[in-house]
Formats: C-alpha cells, sequence, structure tokens
C-alpha cells in the first residue's frame, strides 16, 4: 500500500538538504526553447477594420496576408476565404511559428447569412486533423498545431450597440474557440464614447450567453479569477493600429498623425492596444492555448468519438457500444 | 502557406520572449511527478541508496525478512510516494520497490511480476488518453528502472542480463554497481569494463544519454562526457551522518576508514544525483513517453486487431474513427452490414475487418 511522508532530512543534515528538484524547470526551459512554439491566430471582421495592420503591429512585423500578397486594390471576394500566413519569429533565443488566419469576405457581402460557417468548418478540420494524427498507430512525437489558438473578432466601432451579425458570429463560435472581441479602428470614438459602447457591448454578450475569453468557467484558481476579472471589466479593448513610425516628443512611436494631434498607438491614455497585446502575448499566450488544446479541442473530440459509436452501432444493428465507465 | 524569417532589434520588443516563463509559471502550480524503480537483489542497497538520493526516510517501518521467511516469498511490487518542495517546485515521487527479486532459489522468469507492472501502467495511460474524460489523467508509468548489480562477481550474471533484456524495451534502464565500497578503483574500473563490454555483447540497451546540444557551455558539455565516461555508475549510499575531515557528511564508517558519499572521488553517488534529477529527469520522462509508451501502444493495438480477425470479438479501449466525414462512412458501414461483418475496426488509414 502506497503511503505518503514529507521529506525527512537525516539527522543534522543541515545544507545537505537539497536534493535539486528545482533543476527540472531549467530542463523543461532548454527543451522549450529548442523546440520553440507555435502559435495560431485567426482574425475576423469586415474589410477595412485594420485587421492586417493590427496584426502587423502587434508583432512588430509584416506578418499579415496584405504585407506578402501584393494586392494592388483591395477587392472584395465573393465569398469568405480562409488564408494562412505563416512566419517563423525570434525574439531573445524564444522562437515562434506565428500563422496568422485571415477570413477576407466575412461580413461583406449583401446577405451575410451563414457566413460563420466557413469559418466554424475551418476550425473544426483543424481538430479534426489533430485527432486524427493522435489516433494513428505510429504517430508523431509532436503533433504539430495548427488549431485555432485564439480568434479576434473585429467589432466595427459604430458606438452604439452588437449588431446581429456580431452576435450570431460570437454566440455560435465562443463555443468553439477563444474569442477576443476588440472595437476596431477605435480612434473615432472619445472617451466616453467607448465607455458607453464597451458598456453595451457586455450587457448584450451577457445576455446572449457569449462566453468570451478568459472564460469565468476556466479560471483555475483565485488568483487567474482575480487577475481575469479585471481583464473581463475592461473587455472588449479598444485598439488602434499602426506600422508607421512619428516622432513625438524626441522619442520614436507607432502611431497615426491626424491635423489635430497624433495618436500614440501603445500609449494607455489613447487607446488599449497595449493591454490587448499584453493579454494576448505577455501574459496569457501559454493559458490561451491550454484552453484550446484541454478544452475545446477535447469537447470536439468526445463529440466525435461518441457520434462514431452511434453510426458503428447503427450499421451493426448493434446496441450502441458505451465507453466503460471509467472513461467518463 | 507563406513563410518567412523575421528578426527584430531590441527596439521592437513584442514580448513574447515571456513564453518560457508563461509555461514555467504553468508547471510551478502543477507540480511534476516521477516514477523510480529499484530492482536487484536483497541486500544491494537500493533501500539506502533511494534514501540518500531524496533524502528520506521511506523505510523506517520496513520489516526484513530472514531466509526461512523468504523461502515462499514471490516477488512484489511495493510502491512508495513522497511529496518534495525545494524552491516552491513540486515533485510526487514515486518509488517502485521490487522486494523478493532474485531472492529465490529458482529465480526463473523473476522479472515477470515486474515487466507486467510497467505494462499494466502502460495499458492503464493508454485507458485514459483514449477515453472521454482527460482532464486528469495521472501518469504511473515507470520512468527510470535502477538496476543494481552485485560487486561481488565478475561482471554480468546470468539473471542480470535476462532481467535487463526483459525490461530494455518497457523502460529506461540505468544499470549501477552496488555497493562500491568493497572494491578498489581497480577493481571498480576492471568491473565496469567488463560490464560495458556485455552489455554491448549481449545487445542490452540500457538507457542512452542524449547528445549534448552544440550552443551549452564547455563545463557542461565536459560533465556529460565524464559522465558517460563513467558508467555505469558505482555507487554507494549511506542513511548514517558521520563526522570526516572535520565536517558532517553522508557517509560509512570503517576502522580503515571513512567512506563519503559525497565524495566524487569515493564513487559516482553525485554523478547518478545530478544526472536522475538535476540534469535528464524531463529527458527520462520524455523517453518513456516517446519512445517506450509509443512501442507499447503500437504493438497493442496490432495485437488488438489481429485478435479481432481471428475471433470476432471487439473489447477497444482505443477511439474508432472513420477516415472521412460521417456521410461517406455510413455508406460503407451499410456495404460492409451486407456483407455479415460483425464489427470492425478503423484506425488511422487501416481498416481491419471482424
Amino acid at each position: 500500500t502506497p503511503h505518503s511522508c514529507k521529506t525527512v532530512p537525516g539527522p543534522g543534515m543541515g545544507d545537505f538538504s537539497y536534493v535539486g528538484i528545482d533543476a527540472i524547470l531549467e530542463q523543461m526551459r532548454r527543451k522549450a526553447m529548442k523546440q520553440g512554439f507555435e502559435l495560431n491566430i485567426m482574425v475576423v471582421g469586415q474589410s477595412g477594420l485594420g485587421k492586417s495592420t493590427l496584426m502587423n503591429t502587434l508583432f512588430k512585423s509584416k506578418v499579415s496576408r496584405k504585407s506578402v500578397q501584393a494586392t494592388s486594390q483591395e477587392k472584395i471576394p465573393k465569398t469568405i476565404h480562409i488564408k494562412s500566413v505563416s512566419h517563423d519569429i525570434e525574439e531573445k533565443g524564444v522562437r515562434m511559428k506565428l500563422t496568422v488566419i485571415d477570413t477576407p469576405g466575412f461580413g461583406d457581402q449583401i446577405n451575410n447569412e451563414n457566413c460563420w460557417q466557413p469559418i466554424m468548418k475551418f476550425i473544426n478540420a483543424q481538430y479534426e486533423q489533430y485527432l486524427q494524427e493522435e489516433i494513428n498507430i505510429n504517430r508523431k512525437k509532436r503533433i504539430p498545431d495548427s488549431r485555432v489558438h485564439c480568434c479576434i473578432y473585429f467589432i466595427p466601432p459604430t458606438g452604439h450597440c452588437l449588431r446581429p451579425l456580431d452576435v450570431e458570429f460570437m454566440r455560435r463560435l465562443s463555443k468553439v474557440v477563444n474569442i477576443v472581441p476588440v472595437i476596431a479602428k477605435a480612434d473615432t470614438l472619445t472617451l466616453e464614447e467607448r465607455d458607453f459602447f464597451k458598456q453595451k457591448i457586455r450587457e448584450e454578450l451577457r445576455a446572449n450567453g457569449i462566453d468570451v475569453y478568459p472564460q469565468k468557467e476556466f479560471d483555475e484558481d483565485a488568483e487567474d479569477r482575480m487577475i481575469n476579472d479585471k481583464i473581463r471589466e475592461m473587455i472588449p479593448f479598444a485598439v488602434v493600429g499602426s506600422d508607421q513610425e512619428y516622432q513625438v516628443n524626441g522619442r520614436r512611436l507607432l502611431g497615426r498623425k491626424t491635423k489635430w494631434g497624433t495618436i500614440e498607438v501603445e500609449n494607455i491614455a489613447h487607446c488599449e492596444f497595449a493591454y490587448l497585446r499584453d493579454l494576448l502575448i505577455r501574459t496569457h499566450m501559454e493559458n490561451i492555448k491550454d484552453i484550446t488544446s484541454s478544452i475545446h479541442y477535447e469537447v470536439y473530440r468526445v463529440r466525435r468519438l461518441n457520434e462514431n459509436n452511434t453510426a458503428v452501432a447503427h450499421a451493426n444493428g448493434l446496441p450502441q457500444h458505451h465507453m466503460t465507465s471509467h472513461e467518463m | 502557406i507563406v513563410w518567412w524569417k523575421c528578426y527584430r532589434s531590441e527596439k521592437q520588443y513584442v514580448g513574447f520572449a515571456t513564453l518560457p516563463n508563461q509555461v514555467h509559471r504553468k508547471s510551478v502550480k502543477k507540480g511534476f511527478d516521477f516514477t523510480l524503480m529499484v530492482a536487484g537483489e536483497s541486500g544491494m542497497g537500493k533501500s539506502t541508496l533511494v534514501n540518500s538520493l531524496f533524502l528520506t526516510d521511506l523505510y523506517k517501518d520496513r520489516k526484513l525478512l530472514n531466509a526461512e521467511e523468504r523461502i515462499n516469498q514471490t516477488v512484489e511490487i511495493i510502491k512508495h510516494t513522497v511529496d518534495i518542495e525545494e524552491k516552491g517546485v513540486k515533485l510526487k515521487l514515486t518509488i517502485v520497490d521490487t522486494p523478493g527479486f532474485g531472492d529465490a532459489v529458482n529465480n526463473n522468469e523473476c522479472w515477470k511480476p515486474i515487466t507486467d507492472y510497467i505494462d499494466q501502467q502502460f495499458e492503464q495511460y493508454f485507458r485514459d488518453e483514449s477515453g472521454l474524460n482527460r482532464k486528469n489523467i495521472q501518469d504511473n508509468r515507470v520512468h527510470c528502472c535502477l538496476y543494481f548489480i552485485p560487486p561481488f562477481g565478475h561482471g554480468l550474471r546470468p539473471v542480470d542480463v535476462e532481467f535487463m533484456k526483459a525490461l530494455h524495451e518497457k523502460v529506461n534502464v540505468v544499470p549501477l554497481i552496488a555497493k562500491a565500497d568493497c572494491l578498489t578503483p581497480n577493481e571498480i574500473k576492471k568491473l565496469k569494463d567488463r560490464v560495458r563490454e556485455e552489455i554491448e555483447r549481449f545487445g542490452i540497451k540500457v538507457y542512452q544519454f542524449p547528445e549534448c546540444d552544440s550552443d551549452e557551455d564547455e563545463e557542461f558539455k565536459q560533465l556529460d562526457k565524464e559522465l558517460k565516461e563513467c558508467c555505469p555508475l558505482a555507487v554507494i549510499g549511506s542513511n548514517t551522518v558521520v563526522e570526516a575531515r572535520g565536517q558532517r557528511v553522508r557517509g560509512r564508517l570503517y576502522p580503515w576508514g571513512i567512506v563519503e558519499v559525497e565524495n566524487q572521488s569515493h564513487c559516482d553517488f553525485v554523478k547518478l544525483r545530478n544526472m536522475l534529477i538535476r540534469s535528464h529527469m524531463h529527458d527520462l520522462k520524455d523517453v518513456t513517453c516517446d519512445v517506450h509508451y509509443e512501442n507499447y501502444r503500437a504493438q497493442c493495438i496490432q495485437d488488438m486487431t489481429s485478435k479481432l480477425t481471428q475471433d470476432n470479438r471487439m473489447e477497444s479501449p482505443i477511439p474508432i474513427l472513420p477516415l472521412s466525414t460521417p456521410d461517406v462512412e455510413t455508406d460503407r458501414l451499410i456495404k460492409m452490414k451486407d456483407e455479415e461483418v460483425n464489427c470492425y475496426v478503423i484506425m488511422g488509414n487501416i481498416t481491419y475487418i471482424g
């Protein structure tokens, strides 16, 4: 019978009582650095809301679809396209494969019914691909992860409330992917208008049962909840993007220059870009990936397994093969 | 998909360099686990070594059996679990003990309970991993097996060879020369050379230390080289503290001198501890997951499907999934039903019909 006991140092061990298990953190870090990280971000919103610019601003590189394709004139496609662009980026020895998934055509048609479908299909296809690899007999040591970790949804800065399209999209997609809604091109809103708009949006999200990231039910402990509550009181972040630098007070900053002043993208008095960046990259990136793999993907997997059991049973006229109880 | 390489200057700091810290924070919160098996005849100093390695006292309530009591003893598997915390890092350490191994008069296949145990843990993990609720899977797989070779002989005995061969494709085997304080430096060298040569000759696949990364510092590379040259490690353990050279040390007091466990010129204990805990714990777990477990899983699936085609019965702990979309699959299922199939298994790209 196993029994538990605390570490009991030998008599008079003094500073011999050091086993050295904290070194495992260093071992993990080395391995992680060697392997590098993957991040897949999807951007969704109508044309002209600054999606590509925002991605470029977030990663301070030309990572978006537009920067890679030469487009002299942006034509609105007749259907929704899903376009993935991947980059290897590196910072202080940490390597990341960043994939930005753009969805040109979303919300741009006259009739936008079901425009979430191709996006839903794409997200599920990534889960399916991962699942197939996972159940393979000879599987790869590290399954390539193309699952969408985060979907940034761009809300146009109307200042009033969410549109039916916004609600429909977020309602459906929040069940399969982490949604981070942002107010795009927020430099058309004054601070009061911004606060009012945000409040309305939060109310509508609540009223429609839409759980955006960070979802309350996935807070791990009191510490998490405290940090995430603060974030939940601030979303959606009102952002402004720019890949142009301007001279402001002797410093070169990313911004938008107008006749009435220069909007500094990274200045939190001007817009909330810095909060979005901190959330997505500096503090919650690992958590976003975690929720994707341990919750959204698992939900998909369970559904598929159950679907299939039913199909097999029906086809063979057998009573449904229930997964044994220890697996539930 | 388009690929670009982007390097940025200092001022364009994005901030994802914090990723390792984010992972770090998550790991510290969750804690680690490690399962270590010790195997070898009674009296090889296994318990003492474990206590020395982890600064614990796991065996204080143990009752040692005498020869008569041991006649009918079979090999048991006993687990001890210890929670260790150091500098905020939590480790749940499980020691799997194998009392009775090699102690009987007839030791034929005495490793079977041990290989069965290892397989059971793999099977449990396989079931859990294939199940519907994967939230809190417990990993009880054995990450490393320390095998204690007696220092009294002239190399590996038949039981040593057979044991290691029975285990080398299921677990990371680390052979040790036990109670090395009964050997002179020359004798140790001869014994190590002999054991190394026999390991190679008998095709025993002991745990291989991974190659050093090219970007590691010279000190690390040197230590790594020394470690590899020292194998199998000759160890001495102690539960007592003695005074040597004006200091209190873990050691063994003899009339002719004091053996210091942590003195590298006396034995390889420090090398073992550093390897096991401070530098290779993660790799031991990785090799267990990526190699030993995957081999088990692949073999298990193959066995199940060949059994399936034999006797038309299926008990599958693994998920069954169609290759393509559900619609295409239903057609295929219906077609198969016409052929009076009882059940079938599709895994990956292979369909097995029973």
